[in-house]
């Protein structure tokens, strides 16, 4: 099973600069799971108390995850997972 | 340093002082690795707040793909404050997730919709530190090597 994961570039320290990853996982749970053993320390910025963290966006084909079950979200072989840090902010 | 061109100056500026009270904000892309601003790119703050902006999450993915399949990258990423300084907030900066970009800042505090001169800043925020930089408007970029 293998699916490219889409990496930002604030995270690409966690990848050697690679700008895409594949992984596996029959959900977003377990995909994160798989990137975390082969690029330790990548989620702990995606997650924050077992959650997904506020201002991370996750896709699968092209799709926000938010609205597909959040971690529990089903993946399949050759799915595209795209993360994207938010772009926010604000004067206070 | 910004070297950014007056069009492009003109059309954040514009974007502010529209969106006042609420905070504008967008990106200007450009060729990946060229720090050249060539491609405004307004959107829609999708917290519609005077205090607080954040793109919503699906054009966030429009956009970014648009940038990839154009090998682009947001050079510039500006937002507007509307009733305080042009400068990171803790908000900004603890949110800050493009190491390479510009941070611009525009304050329309002082004149609001209307005509007369606005705050125009930008910063490097890296790992939570800010780093003011000049700003150079040119009448045109210089072409591309």
């Amino acid at each position: 099973m293998s699916i490219e994961v889409r990496i930002p570039t604030i995270l690409r320290t966690y990848t050697g600069g690679e700008k895409s990853v594949s992984a596996s996982g029959a959900t977003l749970s377990a995909l994160i799971d798989d990137l975390e053993a082969n690029h330790p320390g990548i989620k702990d910025r995606l997650i924050d108390n077992g959650d997904l963290r506020r201002f991370v966006n996750i896709y699968v084909n092209d799709e926000d995850v938010r609205f597909l079950g959040g971690l529990e979200a089903d993946l399949s072989d050759g799915d595209q997972v795209v993360v994207l840090p938010a772009v926010a902010g604000g004067a206070v | 340093m910004l070297t950014i061109d007056q069009a492009t100056y003109d059309a954040i500026v514009a974007h502010a002082k529209r969106d006042h009270p609420d905070e504008a904000c967008g990106i200007v892309a450009g060729p990946e690795g060229s720090d050249r601003p060539t491609r405004v790119v307004e959107m829609v703050n999708a917290a519609g707040s005077p205090t607080f902006y954040e793109f919503d999450s699906t054009e966030l993915l429009a956009l970014y793909k648009e940038m990839w399949a154009n090998d682009e990258e947001p050079v510039v990423v500006y937002h507007s404050h509307t009733a305080t300084e042009a400068y990171p907030s803790r908000t900004d900066i603890g949110l800050a997730s493009e190491p390479n970009a510009h941070y611009v800042l525009v304050s329309t505090r002082e004149h609001g919709n209307n005509d007369g001169p606005v705050e125009f800043r930008s910063f490097r925020i890296v790992d939570g530190e800010v780093t003011e930089e000049e700003v150079v408007v040119v009448p045109e970029l210089t072409p591309a090597p």
